[in-house]
């Protein structure tokens, strides 16, 4: 063998090997991830950035028997024209497998890269010495592109990025927006039912002056997995605004981690996470203020009518990151007793004049406003959908984007409360 | 229109009595006043009225229109033309303010089985209602309530009650927080709701409101039981001499 094995794996890791393995592509160069891989194994509850997420554990109930990986190793990734419409009409779709087909517009240059992950190293210091996220990704040969947008231009269309819909879907996004330009970038992270987990990386460098707008829209079918990872810089005077709507999946990890770049940027994350059935719904968030005068807001509000969710907020403030304002919060509304939320914040502060906090609220419907609305006249069940629908649709109004993002977004939020109903 | 009778309520959960057997009727078409010192009762009554569940009615009826309404609903009473304005009103973020008076229109028409209102009838109609309150149009495009200033938020429930043409109208001390110019607006435009078919319950601590809306009766309500009776001039009464003869008159 040649390979030390530090521990016996286990059947669910074995699988996720062999799974990678089995994709008999660009061997020689995912040898060093797979390896990696089958030499590390998953990281359980043991590992504080995953103790929530035993994915151990999790992948384990998954992936154990037999039948499932020869499923999800027979089920490969579809090609992702079979996604419908792009979440907002008019949107550059790049399909991440075939970037060079995309119709970039003026000002966006569009390009396969070989390059694949670099889990050497996790982005989160709670993590282990490899990043997860990165090592699946790149062991799984994830497809990868390079999208950038020249300095100054302001475009007009969001640009959706895409991969192929199924379990091996693996795909890498590294996005350059140039100083002073201005872009709106969906990740859109669609279908897939099976044991097997997908991933998407995404590297973006914001330049100075420079406006982004991100969106993770994740709506996979029920029963798929999927491991997601956003890595930012954003540069000095930058803005930098992300919306993370959960709306689907079994087992899902959206991890995004911020650092700043330059003094003066501002970063606004606002987040919907919707939960049914047992299903089990995970955003980690790390923000790295490292530059004096950034500002930050971070809001999640979590709808849960079953499954699990778990939000892991921290906020770094490094010495030299003098006034610093970040502010982050998580909010639960509890509307079964099948479900449950984690929330666990962290602020990590090493500078004296800054402003920051965060809070986590968890309850039910407030009885007074539920009876405000009833003595009105609107029957409870109507007066609840009303209410919950306020508590999520106010993370949209919050981004502050225009009517056609906002009315796309919160068309996906009000589809999946309609059929929750 | 209302009989209440010999109405005792509690608080839900952890049981203190606040009404003590409350008798009061209201026929059709009067204004009825409620006066009171601090903590005596009104706004509890006015919630058990609208159907709030945080109270328990031990003892005694609520009868409208000759019916039982303590196991209706909320919406249910609101539908069947009772409406409160709250004494503080709330805010709730999130649901935007026309959406809201959309929906409760709309829903209870559909519960009285009448044609839902298309939204060029209902916005015509929103306009004209907050026109003669000097609403400003602005502001229904808040979420409802929110940011509202104390006064506006006042003159926001008459506008909702005049949207949704109750029947039986409990006003809780809708005159404090207005000002003067404010407190003739919506007097006005409660006297132009008056109709031989529609009655009000009004709650006030001051004479100022009763100016502008004269009332048939005025009821004295103390330590959760009616302890005396009259017409307007019992409100005038109270105004010079304060409650006190009549505490002592009643104990
Ligand atoms: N949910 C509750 N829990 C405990 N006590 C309550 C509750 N609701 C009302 N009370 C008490 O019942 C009494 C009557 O309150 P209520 O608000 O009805 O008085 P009010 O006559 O409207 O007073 P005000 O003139 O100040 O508005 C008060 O002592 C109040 O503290
Ligand atoms: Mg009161």
């Amino acid at each position: 063998m040649g390979v030390t094995e530090l521990r016996p794996r286990t059947p669910a890791e074995t699988a996720l090997v062999s799974l990678a393995e089995a994709i008999g592509r660009d061997e020689d160069a995912r040898r060093a991830a797979i390896e990696a891989l089958r030499r590390e194994g998953l990281p359980h509850r043991r590992i504080e950035a995953w103790h929530y997420t035993d994915l151990r554990n999790l992948m384990g109930r998954r992936l154990g028997q037999g039948q499932a990986i020869e499923a999800a190793a027979a089920r490969k990734a579809g090609p992702a024209e079979t996604v419908l419409a792009p979440l907002v009409a008019g949107s550059t779709v790049v399909d991440l497998d075939t970037p060079e087909h995309a119709a970039a517009p003026a000002g966006v240059t569009v390009a396969a890269t070989d390059e694949l992950s670099d889990w050497h190293e996790a982005p989160n210091h709670l993590d282990r010495s490899v990043d997860t996220v990165r090592l699946v990704n790149a062991a799984f040969g994830a497809r990868a592109a390079t999208i950038s947008v020249e300095a100054g231009r302001a475009l007009a269309a969001p640009i959706e990025l895409r991969s192929g819909i199924g379990a091996q879907s693996h795909a890498a996004a590294k996005v350059a927006v140039g100083d002073g330009a201005r872009a709106v970038f969906v990740e859109r992270v669609e279908g897939g039912g099976s044991p097997a987990p997908s991933s998407l990386v995404s590297h973006l460098v914001i330049g100075d002056e420079a406006d982004v707008l991100w969106i993770v829209d994740q709506a996979k079918e029920p029963g798929a997995a999927h491991l997601g990872q956003l890595n930012v810089t954003v540069g000095a005077n930058a803005s930098f605004r992300l919306f993370v709507l959960n709306a689907g999946g079994a087992l899902v990890r959206q991890e995004v981690h911020a650092t700043t770049t330059g003094e003066g940027s501002e970063i606004r994350m606002r987040g919907v996470n919707l939960l049914e059935n047992d299903q089990h719904l995970d955003v980690t968030t790390t923000l790295r203020h490292t530059y004096a005068n950034t500002t930050a807001t971070e809001t999640f509000r979590n709808v849960v009518m079953g499954g699990h969710g778990v939000f892991q907020g921290m906020i770094k403030v490094a010495r030299e990151a003098q006034k610093t304002d970040a502010k982050m919060a998580c909010n639960t509304l509890l509307l079964s007793e099948e479900g449950d939320f984690s929330a666990k914040p962290e602020l990590e502060i090493f500078a004296d004049d800054v402003q920051c906090g965060h809070g986590a609220t968890a309850g039910e419907i407030n009885a007074d406003h539920l009876f405000y609305l009833m003595s009105r006249g609107i029957p409870a069940p109507q007066a609840k959908a009303l209410l919950v629908k306020a508590f999520v649709d106010e993370m949209v109004e919050q981004l502050e984007t225009d009517e056609a993002i906002a009315d796309a977004l919160t068309g996906k939020i009000d589809a999946w409360l309609e059929k929750n109903r | 229109m209302l009989e209440i009778k010999n109405l005792h309520a509690r608080v839900a959960d952890e049981g203190t009595e606040i009404l003590k057997g409350v008798d009061l009727t209201v026929k059709d078409g009067e204004v009825a006043a409620i006066m009171g010192p601090n903590g005596s009762g009104k706004s509890t009554l006015s919630y058990i009225l609208a159907g709030r569940d945080d109270y328990e009615v031990t003892e005694g009826d609520i009868l409208y229109n000759g019916e039982s309404i303590l196991e209706m609903e909320p919406d249910e009473r609101a539908a069947s033309g009772l409406f409160l304005a709250f004494q503080y009103p709330l805010e709730i973020p999130g649901v935007a303010t026309m959406t809201f008076l959309k929906t409760a229109l709309n829903a209870q028409r559909k519960a009285r089985g009448e044609a839902e209102l298309m939204t060029p009838d209902f916005m015509r109609k929103v306009k004209a209602a907050a026109g003669e309150l000097k609403i400003d149009a602005e502001m229904l495009k808040r979420p409802l309530n929110v940011g509202f200033s104390g006064g506006e938020k006042k003159r926001a429930e008459i506008l909702q009650m005049a949207l949704l043409e109750p029947k039986l109208c409990i006003m809780d001390e809708t005159d404090s927080g207005l000002d003067i110019d404010a407190l003739k607006i919506v007097a006005d435009g409660v006297n132009a709701l008056r109709s031989p078919e529609r009655s009000f319950l009004v709650i006030t601590h001051y004479q100022r409101l009763l100016d502008y809306i004269v009332p048939d009766t005025v009821h004295v309500l103390y330590k959760g039981r009616i302890i005396k009776s009259g017409d307007k001039d019992l409100a005038l009464q109270l105004e010079n001499e304060g409650y006190g003869q009549i505490i002592g008159e009643a104990a």
